[in-house]
């Protein structure tokens, strides 16, 4: 698998990554380098081995339905760039 | 032949699928212990985890993975014991984190299904496609600054079930249906309010149309339609939409839509380059859910009556018809409330008090059967007296009334008011033969044969009487008198 430059400024917008021209030629090479070396991956026949989604056998476990936390409006909103009362405010998005 | 858009070139056939977003009721969110309540303080309800503060992690709710089970289960569905959960990767500013946490390739609740009822009697089962766990994201509000967005993410991270069905609607009417009927199931279940005003159940709907017979065209999905009457036009505007395209010559291309109610059609979302891309992956954080079999038995074991189940048992144990137990059993407190009053009481009597009056009140008070201002005790009281002869049907029709406006048990208005039925037939006689003399014209004419005129004389006598007179007495001295 090799990525194109049409892919790799794909990727940087929807990771929402600003890139200049330049600097894709590079990126690809890397990106591709990295991709190489993880397809060696492929060479092992996994055909019977169960898909493993973490490095333990365990299950999930679980919280019961209580509420424990909140109320910490400020810490919330205090690393915001920008705030309107008790909201959070940002550029406007609208559809 | 079902519902149909009368073409140009012919009828055509509406496909139609549906995907609920089902907010899950839960005192705390999905992964973290902030409080799932809707309506308070903006930002309250918030924590570290939600806000997606660096270093963080999501563990889940296990009541929150109960309500999805016991929805599943309500939906006749295959659960699946190990399920797993996914990031969906998409940037907006009511999703802090980038990716909504969800279930992509192996959700907990796989295929089901429900039976809908139609305003023709019948029924069709309508296929369910999955149904996963996943985040609510934050809300937006766009209309306080005008150029500014502002975020409350009370409501980012609460449990939703997103629930989808195969495309097996043909018409609105049967996607209306399917809405009611899933908002039922999952109010009995306690799973889901189902209040679609405060976005509790949000719908969006996959419409195409093709002509009878053929494959499936291409579909276009209309986002976020609120009301079950708004999911109905919606469909019926874009289906109609769709149709024009075609028949000018024209493609319908796959896009994201939404409905706008003022001017009831549908319109594309803008930003449609970036084309949807959610680099699906699972999460790290997050280990397989494996749900243990005893436990799934026992919530099972503890599920309570369903809509279908209870509408058989009104059928079959009070008699009732299709239709009525349909209605009385849509809402499970208004079937407690039937069955109440139908208590030891005349199950039919019962039930056309509830639909008739008791609904009537109801719907011009605005009022929900909770709120009723007469309760079950007092409605079963009423019909007592009517049962054993104290107060006439038309009576018992102002006294209800009465009831509605001061709360008062049912006897107390009858003694108040004197509206005892009067059984003595001395009394009727008396009234019978005065209605009688001063109407001899039509005595005449009844006696030549026009027999319509016998209700004119029971309505003289019973007006004579104020409504008091027991109606069967009157009819047969009437008859006596007359004959």
């Amino acid at each position: 698998m090799s990525l194109d430059s049409a892919t790799v400024r794909r990727i940087a917008r929807l990771a929402r990554i600003h890139l200049e021209e330049a600097e894709l030629p590079r990126l690809q090479a890397e990106l591709n380098g990295i991709l190489g070396w993880i397809e060696q991956l492929n060479e092992l026949d996994v055909t019977h081995v169960e898909p493993l989604t973490g490095p333990t056998q365990m299950a999930l476990k679980m919280r019961e339905d209580l509420v424990t936390d909140g109320n910490i409006r400020e810490q919330i909103l205090a690393n915001a760039p920008d705030r309107a009362g008790d909201y959070f405010a940002v550029p406007k998005v609208v559809e | 032949m079902g519902y149909m858009i009368e073409g140009e070139t012919g009828p055509w056939e509406v496909v139609i699928g549906l995907e609920v977003h089902a907010q899950v009721i839960s005192k705390a969110k999905l992964f973290s212990g902030a409080a799932a309540h809707f309506g308070s303080e903006p930002n309250t309800q918030v924590s570290f985890v939600d806000a997606a503060f660096p270093g963080m992690l999501p563990v889940i709710n296990r009541e929150c993975v109960a309500q999805a089970l016991r929805t599943g289960l309500g939906l006749n569905a295959h659960i699946n014991l190990v399920s797993r959960f996914d990031r969906k990767n998409y940037f907006y500013p009511d999703l802090p984190a980038g990716y909504q946490i969800s279930q992509y390739q192996h959700p907990i609740v796989g295929h089901g299904s429900i039976e809908i009822e139609l305003a023709d009697g019948t029924t069709k089962t309508i296929g369910i496609t999955r149904l996963h766990l996943e985040q609510d994201a934050g809300k937006s509000l766009h209309d306080q600054h005008p150029t500014k967005s502002y975020i409350d993410l009370n409501r980012a991270g609460v449990a939703l079930m997103e629930i989808v069905s195969e495309p097996d609607m043909r018409s609105p009417e049967e996607a209306g249906a399917y809405l009611r009927k899933l908002r039922s199931i999952m109010r009995y279940l306690g799973t889901c309010d189902g209040n679609m005003e405060e976005g509790s159940l949000r719908a969006d709907i996959n419409v195409s149309v093709r002509k009878p017979g053929e494959p499936f065209r291409t579909r276009c999905e209309v986002k976020n339609v609120n009301s079950i009457r708004f999911v109905m036009q919606a469909i019926e505007a874009e289906a109609r939409r769709q149709v024009e395209v075609w028949e000018s010559g024209g493609v319908v291309e796959q896009e994201t839509r939404l409905f706008d109610p003022q001017r009831g059609v549908t319109r594309a979302m803008r930003s449609k380059e970036e084309a949807h891309d959610y680099r699906y992956f699972p999460d790290p954080d997050l280990l397989p859910l494996v749900i243990d079999e005893a436990w799934l038995e026992e919530l099972r074991a503890n599920l309570p009556e369903l809509p279908d189940a209870k509408k058989r048992r009104f059928m079959q144990h009070y008699g009732l018809s299709a239709y009525d137990a349909t209605l009385l059993v849509s809402e499970k407190a208004t079937a407690d409330y039937f069955e109440e009053v139908a208590k030891g009481r005349d199950a039919k009597l019962t039930a056309n008090w509830v639909m008739g009056e008791l609904f009537a009140v109801l719907n011009r008070t605005g009022r929900s059967i909770e709120q009723s201002p007469v309760s079950a005790q007092a409605l079963g009281e009423l019909l007592d007296l009517l049962a054993d002869g104290t107060i006439s049907g038309r009576i018992a029709k102002d006294v209800f009334e009465i009831m509605v406006e001061t709360g008062e048990a049912p006897a107390v208005i009858v003694e108040r008011k004197g509206l005892r039925q009067v059984t003595d037939t001395g009394a009727i006689e008396q009234a019978v033969t005065a209605v009688l003399a001063a109407h001899p014209k039509e005595v005449a004419a009844y006696k030549a044969g026009k027999e319509r005129l016998f209700g004119f004389f029971v309505g003289q006598v019973m007006k004579a009487m104020a409504g008091k007179a027991n109606p069967a007495l009157v009819n047969e001295i009437l008859k006596h008198k007359l004959g």
